[in-house]
């Protein structure tokens, strides 16, 4: 019943994993642009949405009004402003600017906030949860991550397949010189893919904050599980993205089991083992179509 | 009848080299002058992170392996020498050198898992793999990396601590020039030429017979070994750690690649240029080491996007200068009358250019 109840509990957790992973997925799906401050930007949200909170006594949740659309702009600005003169088919200038980028962002953020961990309250429906058995409870902020990730992917997926938006998406992935050819903007087409990058990971970072306190310098663990995410679910597979949070969300909580014996670096360390098995055994991921 | 022939040295080079041994003996005579320490034990720290950013520049720059796992190897190194020489009682100094093969050697196991990815997510990649062995240090009862762990007087052995602040200072040195001397010796050998043959044209060489994955294999090997090495000496100068600073991406990766990017990635006087306008910024900003890593983050961010080869990279633009004898030119009747002062030695393969 413990192992059944971690399950349980990983897959819920891997839906937070998914919403870290679908900004990390996005951006390399549309212009192979590998963004290493991805986790710094969503603990960046977290704090706009602590300031936005206590400066406008606002839910957390309701908070998201605020901090997506800034987030969102902020991603557009920075793709037209900085990230397009990185795109080359050499990698080092963008890996150097998100690395760079990233590391600033922590340390002003630890300028600003200082060291001390935060959290965001959303009130009591923190602590509630629906009992499913006497072993098992599904806990009401795990849940609606789960069912936002679920609703973010599907949306992303829906709109790759069916809308024009998509289609130039698509369009400019799979040859940006044609694509420009046929009357597409593809630089603005990079800004608006990560200005909806930097909105989700916006909203992923303010739901890892109503879950759990966090700190300036937390960025690098969830830029590291996201991009685990991508890879065990598959490149350039959205559900591919969800599958890799979840597995990767179970790999956390059992090994979790084990910090009694083994100590509180458990989980994580599993989740990175998942990684690597996935890595050596099939590169290109359990839904993927290529290997990168 | 003159023939033609390749050379990699000019009147420059030759100045370069000169001004290098110069500095080199005038460094190492240092303990003989600078008597209370005042200059030795700030440098000690600026000499590692030259080695550091040279063994970095090697990987990112000439073999487009951008690692952000440096700080994997530095650990590595700082436990080695710490278990050694505390759990074994091997000689602390004899334990640098072990320090250095244990980090070529599970650099192997690294390279199978990493390799497989490329670019971006290679970078990633070498961070997860640095974050599973900080978690292995962090909660191994052995290692005991959750507690400060400090090198004690007892295994440093009857050295007395001005001899062991000399020793750690020579170390350092050695490591920071023998870093930029691999550098210059590997781009001089045929391995640096299969390097700079898969840069331009990674196709073109595996055509030609160039082995892509040894050549790259070979390079990660030597940086790990050397930067294993770093580590123990990093210990060596500040003898307490514990998992989360011996294995910090902040300090052992991110300063680094601040470092060779803004004196310049891809060129080997870079790091150089990089590291001393590091001890200038670390001079300014002594206790505000947020602020340092804003600064040098901000600076290098900017740079990558304007001037991706950094500041070497724009000495460049306006003079050809080469500190180092390592860019190949012909020489000859008809070639290269102008050597060393004009456009000949910008040529395809010259350093710090033509990526």
């Amino acid at each position: 019943m413990e192992w059944l109840n971690a399950i349980v509990q990983g897959i819920l957790l891997g839906g937070l994993f998914a919403l870290f992973a679908t900004g990390l997925s996005l951006a390399f799906g549309v212009m192979r642009f590998v963004n290493l401050a991805h986790g710094d930007l969503a603990i960046l949200g977290a704090f706009v949405a602590v300031s936005v909170t206590t400066a406008l006594g606002l839910n957390p949740f309701v908070s998201l009004v605020v901090v997506v659309p800034v987030m969102l702009a902020a991603g557009y600005a920075l793709q037209l402003g900085a990230f397009n003169f990185t795109i080359s088919p050499d990698p080092l200038p963008s890996i150097l600017v998100t690395f760079g980028l990233g590391v600033v962002i922590q340390n002003a953020l630890l300028q600003t906030y200082s060291a001390d961990s935060r959290g965001l309250d959303v009130g009591s429906i923190e602590i509630e949860s629906i009992k499913i058995t006497d072993a098992i409870a599904v806990g009401w902020i795990p849940l609606i991550t789960l069912v936002v990730a679920v609703a973010v992917l599907g949306a992303l997926q829906l709109m790759l397949s069916r809308t024009a938006l998509g289609r130039a998406f698509r369009a400019v992935s799979d040859d940006p010189a044609t694509a420009r050819l046929m009357g597409i903007n593809d630089r603005n087409l990079y800004a608006v893919a990560m200005g909806i990058a930097f909105a989700t990971v916006a909203i992923a970072g303010v739901f890892l904050g109503i879950r759990q306190s966090f700190g300036p310098l937390d960025g690098p663990a969830q830029l590291l599980y996201a991009f685990e995410a991508v890879v065990i679910g598959g490149l350039g597979s959205v559900w591919g993205t969800l599958v890799g949070g979840l597995l990767l969300g179970v790999a956390h909580t059992v090994g979790g089991q084990f910090e009694v014996s083994f100590g509180y670096g458990s989980g994580p360390l599993l989740g990175h083992i998942v990684f690597l098995v996935v890595l050596a055994t099939k590169p290109s991921g359990l839904l993927g179509r290529r290997a990168e | 009848m003159t023939e033609h022939r390749v050379t990699r040295s000019d009147r420059q080079s030759t100045i370069g080299l000169a001004l290098s041994a110069v500095l080199f003996v005038l460094l190492f005579l240092l303990p003989w002058w600078d008597g209370d320490g005042s200059l030795r034990v700030p440098l000690v720290a600026i000499l590692y992170y030259l080695a550091l950013a040279q063994m970095w520049n090697l990987l990112a720059g000439f073999a487009g392996l951008v690692s952000i796992g440096q700080q994997m190897f530095v650990g590595i190194g700082i436990y080695t020498l710490l278990s050694f020489a505390e759990d074994f009682g091997v000689d602390p100094y004899l334990s640098v050198l072990l320090a250095g093969v244990v980090a070529a050697v599970l650099s192997l196991p690294v390279a199978a898992f990493a390799f497989r990815l490329r670019g971006g997510y290679f970078a990633i990649g070498t961070w997860v793999i640095a974050e599973v062995f900080r978690l292995i240090a962090l909660e191994s009862d052995f290692l005991g990396g959750a507690n400060v762990r400090t090198l004690t007087r007892e295994s440093l052995g009857g050295y007395s601590l001005d001899t062991r602040n000399t020793v750690t200072y020579l170390m350092a040195l050695g490591l920071a020039a023998g870093a930029t001397a691999i550098v210059v010796l590997v781009l001089r050998s045929r391995l640096g030429l299969a390097l700079r043959s898969i840069r331009d044209n990674s196709e073109g060489a595996r055509g030609l017979g160039v082995s892509v994955a040894r050549a790259k294999l070979v390079v990660w090997v030597i940086s790990a070994f050397w930067t294993g090495m770093t580590g123990a000496v990093i210990l060596l100068h500040n003898p307490s750690t514990r998992a989360e600073s011996a294995f910090s991406v902040l300090r052992w990766t991110a300063l680094v690649v601040f470092i060779a990017i803004i004196g310049g990635v891809g060129s080997t006087t870079g790091p150089i240029i990089g590291v001393a306008i590091y001890w200038f910024v670390r001079e300014f900003l002594e206790d505000a080491e947020e602020w340092r890593f804003i600064i040098l983050g901000l600076i290098a961010a900017v740079m990558a996007i304007m001037a991706p080869r950094g500041i070497y990279g724009l000495l460049q633009k306006r003079w050809t200068v080469q500190f180092f004898p390592v860019r190949r030119r012909l020489v000859g009747p008809g070639v290269g009358r102008s050597a060393g002062t004009g456009p000949p030695g910008r040529a395809a393969d010259a350093v710090g250019t033509g990526r």
